[in-house]
């Protein structure tokens, strides 16, 4: 068995090993927020947090969870409140959405280091993550407007 | 000294596990190399160095050096490379302050401690990153002269001598990615073995630079 | 769940009429209804086949056209809300079932594409928001004993001003739903519109921040076991033998299955399932397809461009005026097969049993799948449940004339025994087929002594995408498939002399439409073309456009537009270049301006793209822009960096690495403006895709001095070192 917390809960998954994370979250945990896209980390698309490091869950195996802290989109926020979602709502980022979950989780961790971002650091931040339906103007634009967020809240 | 430089070699490749043929070989190359010198101590100090041996040796080495497995994580910018046409990397990854990514996009959101089964997926190893940005350690473009010259900079090889260079050639485990680098992948020009004695001899002849 | 032949039995016809507009409405209340309205704490009652009312006052919409991306679970709730008087915080929305009621209003058939969506249900959805508000009334004023007409609906209430009486929606919707519906509806006055045309906020946004969003990839039922299918690695190439004993013992794999399309691997869950796959060992009855090379098609097409087609279009005297002209030009330009490969790879969901099937999957074409699914299963259509998912992404791949993927499924569901998911992997995506066709083009133009053109001739070389579908009849006229000369046979310059003329060879790889269809190459060929004639008659490319498009005043209004916004002929910095396009497709109108510079290296950098577009009257503004930005990136992915090459009829391509995509920091600044308009609403998903690559193929040219004719454009073709 292997154990870790996944969104604040402990969970053992008896996966093999080297069954990689993704279908860990999604066939055995059933949380389905995380998505498969490539299955090569080309699109970002399954990426979680690991101890708050983004890391592609579909190449990344199991054990290297173990008695490690997952975060999924699930666990980002309980409540639609984390600046980002706040944002890619406000902007209306999403289309088909489908790879949403995994520009959240890299903007997240952009975020989280960098509370305002350059355009620059944004092209170095997010370009492991592919969106099909283009939305890349409008993920740019929501990152800046979450880090406007980020820092009315700080400043309350 | 020399004598000590090639026993650590000698020990550290038995560490790391090559292969005894490739060892043994290797071992008598090495031997026949230095047969002649006296000693090599003297050799090194004694600033009598053969010159043309040591250039010859590195030219025969540099290949390795300026080959996709070992250039695409020594680039001249500061995004690595891949493949082996070393196109940069497709998601335009950064060097970052440590050499290892920035932000989300750091080596180990994707690379792994081993390298994953199948054609073009991530390579991995415990330490797999570019050189830092204080000690980028570039191989693209490097002419085998301005390589060398690099090489044996302490400014920018992270002060380390001539012996140190040839353990980390010999026994790093990052470098020796390079001749295990999943499926797929063209190996470097040289084996191992056959690229650390090159090395060796370079060091035992004076460690001169091509010109 | 509701057992399909139960849902036939009871739909029932409500009314029949014939609304003005000339739409024959059939309003059915299929009693499914009230069983989805998931998001509803009441039971809902449902007024019409696209409006149920809970007593929660929730209103939900029923969407007969699915959600890939393009916004249209917010226009179409927006188009009801607008009519019924609704609060706009009370919309909810569900897909539809399977029903004849909710077939494309032109097509005839539940499906969703071509950039008709708005443009198609523009009038119904409107009717059945007013025809719902009028039985809304009705019901108010007969509880109160007062006239219809001194009632009047506001924000989700009934209210009788002069009494100052008020009854929510949904405390009205069930004595609504017994009111016999109005046989017509008066539709607002445009100008008192409070809905359509302001810039809402998308419904879908919330659950697609969250995770919470449901894909078919998403689905899980119980019992459900996982499968993914060996294909052919050669296009119709069929399983001769196959040992399946490795494959059997990975853990976790249940069962390995013929079915018609190879070799189905059954596991629980995804990754035994792939392991398993790749330890078969199949023997495959390769066929003909086995000696497809695109290089060889190349030499095949260019021969073919050379030689005179079926006619599409001619007009004057093309031949004369070419031989009679002071100037001629010819050109040859190319583009590749294209996966559409929409993030997320096909999938469904199949629960079979003897007298019914339930599928779940993210399609865009329900009367179809349907249909194949009955046929594969033994049951009727009726006997069959469609449940659409979320799409992530579609761009025409999940509306496959032969139901490819789900015709699969049902085949592996009748050979597993157990409820599957059949889960394509994203190398089955890239090597599946079903592409944008490879074409070839060939041009001449004949230019008058002051340049202006006045022949032109384009003979277009390139699989027929309708042909061996259902929809050849309607798709191929004397030989014509209207698909592979769309925006070519249909230019909308004034050029006296003009004939476009195609071929249409046939091989193994099955093809189809794919985000704008033929527009996605005759975009690029025309447009670029005609940027060479510019040059060769010494005319600035954009005053050409204009001089020819004289008797367009909505393109020159466009193109007017975006040139202006961009900035035309104003200092840029060094090494940068502009290049226009313009183009008409899915009766929209658009004019794009890239601002490029080329590398020493040769890659391209494209730093801007403005836009303009008119379509029609717009129902989200917001959503236009949004389609248009993605539109533009899509297609700059194609003007790239993607192609789909074969080589002994095997692709050669198999995932995002070597199929890539643009990237964030490859993704230019995207400016788009309507063109505000009182016309009827037309397409916007498509349109934005067909002008990228000429106007960064022009401005690449402007840059460098060097012609792009084939795409995707690769450095090597522009290094300068």
């Amino acid at each position: 068995m292997i154990s870790f917390t996944v969104n604040g809960k402990a969970v053992s998954v008896a996966d093999p090993p080297s069954t990689p994370l993704l279908w860990v979250i999604r066939d055995s945990l059933k949380l389905t927020g995380t998505k498969y896209g490539c299955g090569m980390a080309q699109c970002g698309a399954c990426t979680v947090h690991i101890d708050g490091e983004a890391v592609r869950s579909c190449v990344a195996p199991v054990s290297r969870a173990e008695g490690k802290k997952i975060t999924t989109i699930e666990g980002i926020s309980p409540d639609l409140t984390h600046p980002l979602q706040q944002a890619w709502i406000e902007i209306d980022v999403p289309q088909c959405g489908y790879c949403q979950s995994g520009q959240i989780m890299s903007a997240a961790v952009l975020l989280a280091e960098n509370s305002s971002p350059t355009d620059t650091d944004i092209d170095e931040a997010m370009s492991g993550n592919i969106c099909r339906c283009g939305t890349y103007p409008r993920i740019r634009q929501a990152i800046h407007r979450a880090s406007e967020i980020k820092a009315q809240r700080g400043a309350k | 000294m020399a004598n000590r430089i090639k026993w650590q070699i000698l020990a550290a490749l038995a560490l790391v596990g090559i292969a005894c043929a490739s060892l043994a070989a290797w071992s008598q190359r090495s031997a026949f190399a230095n047969g002649g010198r006296s000693s090599l101590v003297a050799t090194v100090a004694a600033a009598s160095p053969d010159d043309a041996a040591a250039q010859s040796a590195f030219e025969r080495a540099y290949p390795v050096f300026v080959s996709p497995r070992c250039q695409n994580c020594h680039p001249s910018g500061d995004a690595p490379l891949q493949g082996d046409d070393s196109h940069v990397h497709t998601q335009d990854v950064k060097r970052g302050t440590d050499g290892h990514g920035v932000y989300g996009m750091r080596c180990q959101t994707c690379h792994q401690d081993a390298n994953l089964p199948g054609a073009n997926m991530p390579p991995g190893n415990p330490k797999w990153g570019l050189p830092s940005p204080q000690m980028k350690m570039i191989f693209v473009g490097r002419t085998a002269g301005e390589l060398c010259r690099q090489l044996k900079d302490p400014k920018q090889n992270g002060g380390r001598n001539l012996a140190q260079i040839l353990t980390h050639v010999a026994t790093d485990d990052l470098v020796g990615w390079g001749w295990n680098p999943g499926d797929g992948r063209t190996l470097p020009p040289l084996n191992r073995p056959d690229f650390v004695a090159a090395m060796q001899e370079w060091v035992n002849d004076g460690a001169a630079c091509p010109k | 769940m509701s057992v399909p032949t139960k849902m036939e039995r009871r739909d029932f016809l409500k009314t029949g009429a014939a609304i003005s507009g000339g739409l024959l409405l059939n309003l059915y209340v299929p009693d499914w209804a009230p069983a989805r309205a998931a998001q509803s704490t009441s039971q809902p009652v449902a007024l019409n086949a696209f409006v149920h009312i809970g007593s929660d006052d929730l209103v939900t919409v029923i969407s007969n056209h699915s959600e890939m991306g393009q916004g249209i679970y917010t226009s179409l709730p927006m188009l009801i809300a607008e009519e019924l008087e609704a609060d706009w915080s009370k919309i909810r929305v569900q897909p539809a079932p399977v029903a004849a009621v909710y077939n494309h209003t032109v097509y005839g058939m539940q499906m969703t594409g071509g950039s008709t969506t708005t443009s198609s249900e523009y009038d119904r959805f409107r009717k059945m928001g007013a025809m719902a508000r009028v039985m809304l009334i009705s019901a108010a004023a007969q509880s109160w004993g007062v006239e219809p007409q001194s009632c009047r609906a506001e924000k989700g209430f009934v209210v009788h001003a002069a009494s100052g009486r008020r009854a929510s929606f949904g405390s009205l919707a069930d004595a609504a739903s017994k009111v016999e519906p109005p046989k017509d509806v008066a539709l607002k006055d445009p100008r008192d519109f409070t809905i359509i045309g302001k810039p809402l906020h998308r419904l879908d946004t919330p659950s697609k921040t969250n995770g919470t969003a449901q894909f078919g990839l998403d689905i899980y039922i119980p019992g459900m076991l996982t499968a993914v299918v060996a294909r052919s690695p050669v296009f119709g190439g069929k399983v001769s033998s196959f040992i399946a004993d490795k494959a059997k013992a990975v853990p976790g794999v249940v069962n390995v299955l013929e079915v018609p399309s190879g070799i189905a691997v059954i596991a629980k869950g995804f990754w035994p399932a792939k392991l398993g796959r790749e330890k078969l060992e199949i023997v495959w009855d390769e066929g003909p397809g086995a000696s497809i090379s695109t290089v060889g098609m190349r030499e095949q097409y260019a021969a073919l461009s050379r030689t005179s087609g079926a006619v599409a279009r001619k007009v004057g005297d093309p031949a004369n005026a070419l031989a009679g002209a002071a100037k001629t030009i010819t050109a040859e330009y190319e583009v590749p097969y294209l996966s559409h490969s929409p993030m997320e790879p096909l999938n469904v969901v199949v629960d079979l049993h003897d007298d019914h099937c339930e599928i779940w999957t993210g399609t865009q074409f329900q009367t179809g799948d349907r249909a194949a699914a009955a046929t594969v299963a033994g049951l009727k259509p009726e006997q069959v449940e469609i449940h659409t998912t979320l799409l992530g992404g579609g761009f025409g791949r999940r509306a496959n004339p032969a139901s490819d993927f789900v015709t699969e499924a049902v085949h592996v569901a009748k050979a597993a025994k157990v409820p599957v998911k059949v889960v394509w992997s994203r190398e089955d995506d890239i090597r599946g087929g079903w592409y944008r066709p490879m074409w070839y083009d060939h041009f001449a133009a004949g230019l008058d002594a002051s340049g202006n053109p006045v022949a032109w001739t384009h003979t277009i070389v390139g699989q027929s995408i309708f042909d061996g579908t259902m929809f050849a009849g309607f798709g191929i006229k004397n030989g014509v498939d209207a698909a592979s000369v769309e925006g070519a046979a249909d230019i909308i310059y004034s050029i006296p002399n003009i004939q476009v003329d195609l071929h249409s060879p046939k091989n193994e790889v099955p093809v189809q439409w794919w985000r704008s269809v033929g527009h996605s190459h005759t975009g690029f060929s025309v447009e670029a073309f005609l940027d060479e004639v510019a040059h060769a008659g010494g005319k600035d490319p954009y005053l050409l456009r204009r001089a020819l498009l004289a008797n367009q005043p909505r393109m020159l209004a466009v193109l007017d537009l975006a040139v202006e916004k961009a900035h035309w002929g104003g200092p840029l910095p060094p090494g940068h270049a502009r290049g226009v396009a313009t183009h008409f497709s899915f009766d929209s109108y658009v004019a794009q301006v890239a601002e490029v510079s080329v590398e020493k290296d040769g890659r391209v950098r494209v730093h801007r793209i403005v836009a303009a577009v008119d379509c029609g009257r717009t129902v989200n503004p917001d959503t236009v822009k949004a389609q248009l930005e993605g539109g533009i990136v899509f297609g700059l992915t194609a003007a790239l960096k993607t192609e789909i090459t074969l080589d002994k009829g095997r692709v050669q391509q198999r995932n995002f690495n070597d199929y890539p995509m643009v990237r964030m920091f490859e993704s230019p600044k995207i400016e788009v403006y309507i063109v505000p308009s009182t016309e009827k609403p037309t397409g916007v998903g498509e349109p934005g895709v067909p002008p990228v690559a000429p106007a960064v193929a022009n401005a690449i040219f402007a840059a460098t001095g060097k012609r792009v004719r084939r795409l995707p454009i690769k450095p090597e073709d522009l290094r300068s070192v």
